[in-house]
């Protein structure tokens, strides 16, 4: 999985895009070691100097800043550290507040200046927290998966029905349709709830024939996904191994509800009935279908069986 | 068509349904001419089977005449007359390639259902619960017969329905019961449960040399058939203790191998020991009554086999675990893979070596399905088999 992960979707791999954040830190690094080492020419800039309070507490928020800077620079929970700063803001911001309303003239001048520049960034760290965690969410929604079935027949032959995209849908039951536009790139159409239809382009990335096929969607799509197949030789001449490896990464909001829907409540149990499908396709010639599961395995037809006895002729 | 459709517990009634038609390239249409009501169909009338619904059409032992073929079916041709085998079995998987037809793994549709139960998905079988793939069953005029060109055999003409629709299910099941005993000369088999697999298991054991071969059940008129067509010695439980009964029949030794063709809806002697499984299975925390394989495991020789014939569904309590591992038995069972012994059978039907229709005792037309149901869950009229003639 680590392996299709890191080729497979670079925009939803690695670590949350961090340049904000770290911008932030390199800040607070400065805002801190300019609190601990220079508190009175500080104190004079920000029109506070007059307080041997403000003396006391500048070295204090210079420590909470380098607590900040350190948290930020480290890359590791962006999201809680920008938030983090956020919560600084807001008690500078309180304290600036008391300090304008007992000064006036040049100092109350500068305080106004520093309240002001303290309100931008506070604004820009409300933003960067807000982008971390989105993305950090995103990649939370990714869904991966491991599902593989042994097939009696050779890699060759299992190989050779799969790399024919345009046969997919025959057993991925939630597509509509693959055409191969060349021999990489092929267009997708999958099948939601209520006429919904989600398409996307794919390309195939790495090609070993009779041993695997990789595949992911290409850039810009709104679903990102990818996947991997390996054919295997089963020990013991079983036939073959078919190890599946997808991941997709359903985004939030409605479309997100449609996709969630495609996939159903149990997306492995999906993926899962899909291969079995593939199983029935190259042992049997076709889909096995009974009068309870007229059109073959599916979840949601096995949670809503017709009673076993045959179709009416308006369902054929 | 008219079908006999499951209605609810201890319910079937004879229903219009629409004709079948061909949904698979290697389907079937049968029309049906002999169809049977199986012992294991009660345990679907009495609801111990779970993913039933109302309107399934019953029925996994059935017989007929080919009236249409799918396009990938070259072996049969409308006209031919074939019976078929209860397990829906695709021939190309490598259970089935390895002869375990019933656990095909491609013909159950709701594989994943049945995965959640046991594990594993056994075969897809005709008329026998959606968790068995929601196939509609051939106690009807019709049925669809999928892989038509692995499961159906062709009957010869002298050979009758009533004698070619038992190789649908009952005696390839008694069959196997009796050959996964792995028989030498001189041995004894013990047979629990006088019904149509337990007289065709007995009748096996016969065919495959056993020395002796005892019968154990409660009804006078059943055993009778097993002393009348099998030479079998017998034991009514309800007047013996079947330990001590064969323990001095074998001198201490045991049944060299045990067969159980009672499964999970068995009845005890001790009428306090019914009670206790009978109460838990209503509770829902016990699905089976299993006190034939108790007994079996008991009563079987140290080192013999216990075979398991007889319907299981769910689980078991009290499970003799103790007994069945310190005294070396071991345990062989499966649903029967009937289209490895189909044609076999057929030949020693053919050759006048058995004819397993003698377990037969009603014949009545489909539309009186009920009342078939009825007699054969009451055990009325000395009822050991009935075949349904459409």
């Amino acid at each position: 999985m680590s392996h299709v992960d890191a080729v497979l979707l670079p925009e939803l791999d690695g670590p949350v895009p961090a340049t904000l954040p770290s911008a932030l830190g390199l800040l607070s690094l400065a805002l801190g070691v300019g609190a601990l080492v220079a508190p009175r020419p500080i104190a004079r800039l920000t029109g506070v100097d007059d307080s041997p309070v403000a003396r006391a507490v500048l070295p204090a928020i210079g420590l909470r800043e380098l607590g900040s800077a350190a948290g930020l620079l480290s890359g590791r929970r962006p999201a809680g550290w920008a938030w983090s700063r956020v919560a600084g803001d807001a008690m500078d911001l309180t304290l600036l507040g008391r300090a304008l309303a007992d000064r006036g003239g040049e100092r109350r001048h500068r305080v106004a200046l520093t309240t002001l520049a303290i309100a931008g960034i506070t604004a820009v760290d409300v933003l960067a927290a807000v982008r971390v965690g989105r993305a950090r969410r995103a990649r939370a929604r990714v869904i991966r998966m491991q599902i593989a079935v042994t097939v009696n027949r050779s890699p060759a032959e299992a190989y050779r029905f799969w790399r024919d995209m345009e046969n997919l849908p025959r057993f991925m039951a939630h597509l509509e349709s693959v055409r191969a536009d060349d021999l990489r790139r092929s267009h997708w159409i999958a099948r939601g709830p209520a006429g919904h239809r989600v398409e996307w382009d794919a390309e195939i990335i790495d090609d070993q024939p009779n041993k695997s096929i990789t595949w992911r969607s290409l850039p810009g799509t709104r679903v990102p996904n990818a996947g991997r197949v390996r054919f295997v030789p089963a020990p013991g001449d079983r036939g073959t191994e078919v190890r599946v490896e997808l991941r997709y990464a359903p985004p939030a909001g409605a479309l997100g509800r449609v996709v969630a829907k495609l996939f159903g409540e149990e997306p492995e149990q999906q993926v899962r009935d899909d291969l079995r499908r593939f199983k029935q396709v190259l042992e049997t010639g076709e889909v096995v279908r009974s009068e309870g599961s007229p059109n073959g395995i599916s979840v949601r037809q096995q949670a809503m069986q017709r009673p076993a006895q045959p179709l009416p002729a308006s369902r054929r | 068509m008219k079908a006999t459709a499951w209605m609810g517990a201890d319910s079937v009634k004879v229903v219009d349904v629409p004709d079948p038609k061909i949904m698979n390239a290697r389907d079937a249409i049968v029309r049906i001419s002999t169809t049977a009501i199986c012992g294991s169909d009660l345990h679907l009338y009495h609801g111990y089977i779970p993913a039933m619904r109302k309107g399934d059409i019953l029925g996994h032992e059935f017989m007929g005449e080919v009236v249409e073929v799918g396009p990938q079916v070259r072996n049969l041709k409308p006209g031919d007359r074939v019976v078929v085998p209860f397990p829906i079995a695709c021939g190309h998987c490598s259970s089935c390639q390895r002869g375990l037809y019933s656990v095909c793994e491609n013909s159950n549709p709701n594989a994943g259902i049945a995965e959640k139960i046991m594990g594993h998905s056994p075969a897809g079988i005709f008329g026998y619960s959606h968790l068995l793939g929601g196939y509609a069953g051939g106690q009807a005029e019709y049925a669809r017969v999928p892989f038509a060109d692995i499961g159906p055999v062709k009957v010869p003409d002298e050979i009758s329905d009533d004698q070619a629709v038992m190789l649908a299910d009952v005696f390839p099941t008694g069959y196997m019961g009796a050959e996964m005993c792995d028989i030498k000369p001189g041995q004894v088999i013990a047979v629990w449960g006088a019904g149509p697999v337990g007289l065709l298991a007995a009748a096996s054991a016969r065919l495959l040399g056993a020395e002796r071969v005892i019968v154990i059940d409660r009804f006078p008129y059943r055993l009778r058939l097993a002393e009348e067509h099998i030479d079998a010695e017998t034991i009514n439980y309800e007047e013996a203790d079947v330990l001590d009964t064969l323990n001095e029949m074998t001198a201490g030794r045991g049944p060299d191998a045990c067969i159980d063709a009672v499964g999970l809806e068995g009845h005890h002697g001790n009428a306090a020991m019914y009670a206790y499984d009978r109460a838990k299975q209503v509770a829902r925390v016990e699905t089976e009554r299993p006190f034939a394989l108790r007994q079996a495991i008991l009563a079987c020789r140290s080192g013999g086999v216990v075979s398991v014939v007889g319907a299981y569904g769910g689980f078991v309590d009290k499970f003799p675990m103790g007994a069945f591992m310190n005294r070396s038995l071991i345990m062989r069972t499966g649903q029967c893979h009937v289209q490895r012994y189909t044609r076999p059978l057929l030949e020693r039907i053919q050759r006048g070596e058995i004819d397993p229709s003698f377990i037969v005792s009603h014949r009545m037309p489909l539309r009186d399905a009920p009342k078939g149901y009825k007699i054969f869950q009451k055990k009325q009229d000395d009822c050991t088999k009935v075949l349904l003639k459409v």
